[in-house]
């Protein structure tokens, strides 16, 4: 089967199923590389699963997962190549910004002075230099996913997923990390799937759009055709058509 | 009756219940401080005084230390291993311990460890001549242990899972090895928690009276409570059980300063309620690690229960149920329970009323100010001074009276409904102080007042706290030994202190059969007193 893996493609996942006591999610999908994709689809219709199945914190019941081409069932989640950035709570509490950066350099934090030296360029890289002694919660909203950001960027994972990662922010603020985001996207050439329930989120900063409703993906569209659809409700919801 | 007549009414009760508490405690510590007048108080802190104290701080200090040592691994097993079958017993008999009565553990505890326990004769059988004591130091620890080991690997466990989800999903995701987990995440978290964890154990500790009494050797192993109750009891040396009751005073005085002001008490579990997933522990030597600490858990908490359980069902219950020495204490116990519970339940209640009362207005005056902070302190001044010094201040106060059993029930009323106050306390001001958020003005928009808004509007929601605390408050009078053991004689016989009796004249078959009965009765008001907690540990694992 693994034949049929195009190398291009970033993520793969083939009659993927994932049951819970009322409900069962199925996932297929290819994802090429290079590309941000918004994830998009009301609440509970599956978007975090799918997360989490890619990521490694669950398993599904059945199915095949791949990424970049490699069959990923058991392997943990720290084996995957695959960067992760919630809502909140990306950064230990009590623990300082070069810190929680540093932990993804090593994760047990033994860090040479060429790693300290990385972390500052990777906070600089954000626009946080001299933040490294700061505790998250002297920071604001903003900031601490900017340091989540920066955690993602020295570990240099092909696959970064993140989960509503301006959910907390208020529009100014949003539109200068879907700028960072952007940017450090073209610096790198990650793949970046992103969950949201923002149109705007969608239109200026995705490539293409998973949408799912019901534990199905039900489209899977380049952006400029996403937008023009009119066939779905849940899509015209999502847009604020209705 | 209008509204503000019911204010007054309220505010009235309180500063009566008030009132009495502080009259009951303040006359008990002025007849000790009172009679500690004559001038040779230096001569009464001889060297067994100070041998007494030195002790008391020892084995506080030295229960403290290896219960959180203990609780630590075992917290972090619990939490590491989310979902194994039987989890959800393990926790509910880590709670067991807190409604147990000292009394029937230590009766438990000599069963396993004792001369004749499991242990000693599994020991002898292979061959070794030494058997250990569980009298002296090693049984006053392991007693301490067997209370507190629990209580502080929950307190840890609550710590642990209000760790965001996020931490742990991060952590799996960034690869950190288990040592590196606890390190950067759980220690942190079990840090913060330690001083307060540490602080209510040393307390717990240091006024420990039924365990050291029992399990205690002599004047060796002694603590400060024990020697009052001797002082009192035998020796009859009045003086000298002042002299250790001002010294008591000070220390808990002292410890209450310290946890104030170093120490936050610690949360009771208040987890989101989500499933905790973790993705460390699961594999290789961490599961096999956590396994062996849960499996020493189960067999250190669960044996004396076990012990218990066998030895009381050996026991003769038939003729034990029949014997109307049996029959008496048991009443006499429930009568002191109800009551105790009733005035404890009722007196609380009516204070919180009478804070929230007199707070109500925005810019409440200062009398009114002072009357909240009054009850707030009162709940805390309770702490203070413990039964058996509270008894020890009523003993001398009445015995210029007469005999002073006469008074002994009254007394032991008083200082049961005292000593669960704090836990009274606890229980219901959160659940009054969210009742009367949501109430308070639509009550008084509607007009409802007097009985009607007791009846309709407070009594359904608060039916279940009160309840809870009432059968929280019989189970500690119910398994008390300390005030009874001070007015207890003839004619007062609990069923702690007829149990107690039993265990001293070696009538060991009808102790455990008395334990055991005594022991289930607890439990199952404890269970009930907790329901609550219960069932926010059940729907987490459902």
């Amino acid at each position: 089967m693994n034949s049929t893996v195009s190398p291009s493609a970033a993520v793969m996942l083939k009659d993927v199923e994932v049951r819970f006591e009322t409900t069962t999610l199925l996932f297929d999908c290819v994802i090429p590389a290079g590309q941000i994709v918004a994830v998009a689809g009301a609440s509970g219709s599956g978007k975090s699963t799918l997360f989490n199945i890619i990521a490694g914190f669950e398993e599904p019941e059945r199915g095949d997962v791949h990424i970049l081409g490699e069959e990923m069932a058991g392997h943990l989640p720290a084996e995957r190549p695959v960067s992760v950035i919630f809502q909140e709570h990306n950064l230990f509490a009590h623990l300082d910004a070069a810190t929680n950066v540093g932990l993804g350099i090593n994760p047990t934090m033994r860090l040479s002075a060429v790693h300290r030296a990385k972390v500052a360029d990777a906070l600089k890289r954000v626009g946080l230099a001299g933040f490294g002694g700061r505790l998250p919660p002297t920071l604001s909203g903003g900031e601490r996913q900017r340091v989540a950001l920066a955690r993602a960027l020295v570990r240099h994972r092909p696959l970064l997923l993140v989960d509503e990662p301006f959910a907390a922010l208020d529009p100014g603020m949003r539109a200068e990390m879907r700028e960072l985001l952007r940017d450090l996207h073209a610096e790198e050439g990650n793949t970046i799937l992103m969950i949201t329930h923002h149109p705007d989120d969608v239109k200026l900063l995705a490539d293409s759009v998973l949408f799912l409703d019901q534990g199905r993906i039900i489209a899977h569209d380049p952006v400029e055709r996403f937008v023009e659809r009119r066939d779905v409700t849940a899509i015209n919801r999502f847009l604020g058509r209705e | 009756m209008s509204g503000a007549a019911e204010k007054r009414m309220t505010i009235a009760a309180g500063v009566f219940s008030l009132g009495g508490i502080l009259l009951f405690v303040g006359l008990a510590v002025i007849a000790l401080l009172a009679q500690s007048g004559g001038g040779d108080a230096g001569a009464l802190f001889d060297t067994y005084v100070w041998r007494v104290t030195r002790f008391t701080l020892l084995q506080a200090s030295l229960s403290t230390i290896l219960s959180v040592l203990f609780a630590i691994p075992v917290a972090r097993a619990l939490a590491r291993q989310a979902s194994f079958p039987g989890r959800i017993w393990l926790l509910r008999l880590m709670a067991l311990p807190l409604g147990l009565p000292a009394l029937v553990a230590a009766l438990g505890l000599i069963q396993v460890w004792g001369r004749q326990g499991f242990l000693n004769t599994g020991i002898v059988a292979l061959g070794f001549e030494e058997p250990i004591s569980i009298y002296g130091l090693f049984g006053i620890l392991l007693a301490h242990v067997f209370f507190n080991m629990p209580l502080a690997a929950r307190l840890m466990l609550a710590g642990i899972e209000r760790i965001p989800g996020e931490y742990w999903r991060t952590a799996a995701n960034l690869g950190m090895p288990s040592a590196a987990v606890f390190r950067l995440i759980e220690w942190p978290a079990i840090r913060g928690l330690l001083p307060g964890i540490a602080g209510l154990i040393f307390m717990l500790c240091a006024t420990s009276f039924t365990l050291v009494l029992t399990l205690g050797g002599g004047p060796a192993a002694s603590t400060i409570e024990v020697a009052i109750y001797q002082a009192l009891r035998f020796d009859f040396d009045p003086p000298r059980a002042i002299a250790l009751s001002g010294l008591q005073i000070a220390l808990t005085g002292a410890l209450l300063l310290v946890l104030k002001f170093v120490a936050p008490p610690p949360q009771e579990s208040e987890t989101s309620g989500k499933a905790m997933r973790r993705f460390d522990g699961l594999r290789g030597r961490s599961r096999l690690a956590d396994a062996l600490w849960l499996i020493l858990a189960l067999i250190f908490v669960g044996l004396p229960f076990v012990a218990i359980a066998y030895s009381g069902l050996q026991a003769d219950l038939a003729r034990l149920v029949g014997d109307p020495a049996f029959h008496r204490a048991l009443a006499t116990s429930a009568v002191i329970a109800l009551l105790s519970a009733a005035v404890s339940v009722g007196a609380t209640a009516v204070m919180i009323r009478t804070q929230q009362v007199a707070l109500m207005r925005r810019h409440a005056g200062a009398a009114a100010r002072g009357l909240a902070g009054t009850i707030s302190a009162g709940t805390s001044f309770i702490l203070l001074v413990p039964p058996v010094v509270l008894g020890a201040g009523w003993f001398l106060l009445l015995r210029p009276f007469g005999d002073v059993a006469r008074f002994a029930p009254a007394v032991v009323v008083a200082i049961n409904a005292l000593m669960a106050l704090p836990f009274v306390h606890r229980v219901l001001a959160p659940a009054m102080a969210t009742h009367a958020a949501r109430a308070d003005r639509l009550a008084a928009s509607l007009g409802i007042v007097g009985f009607h808004r007791l009846r309709w509007i407070d009594w359904p929601p608060l039916r279940k706290p009160l309840l809870m605390a009432f059968s929280f408050a019989m189970a500690l009078s119910l398994g008390d030994l300390g005030a009874v053991a001070l007015f207890g004689s003839q004619d007062m016989t609990t069923l702690p202190w007829l149990l107690y009796s039993r265990m001293g004249s070696y009538r060991t078959a009808d102790a455990a059969g008395l334990a055991l009965m005594l022991g289930l009765i607890c439990l199952v008001l404890t269970v009930l007193g907790t329901a609550g907690e219960d069932g926010a540990r059940e729907g987490r694992n459902a």
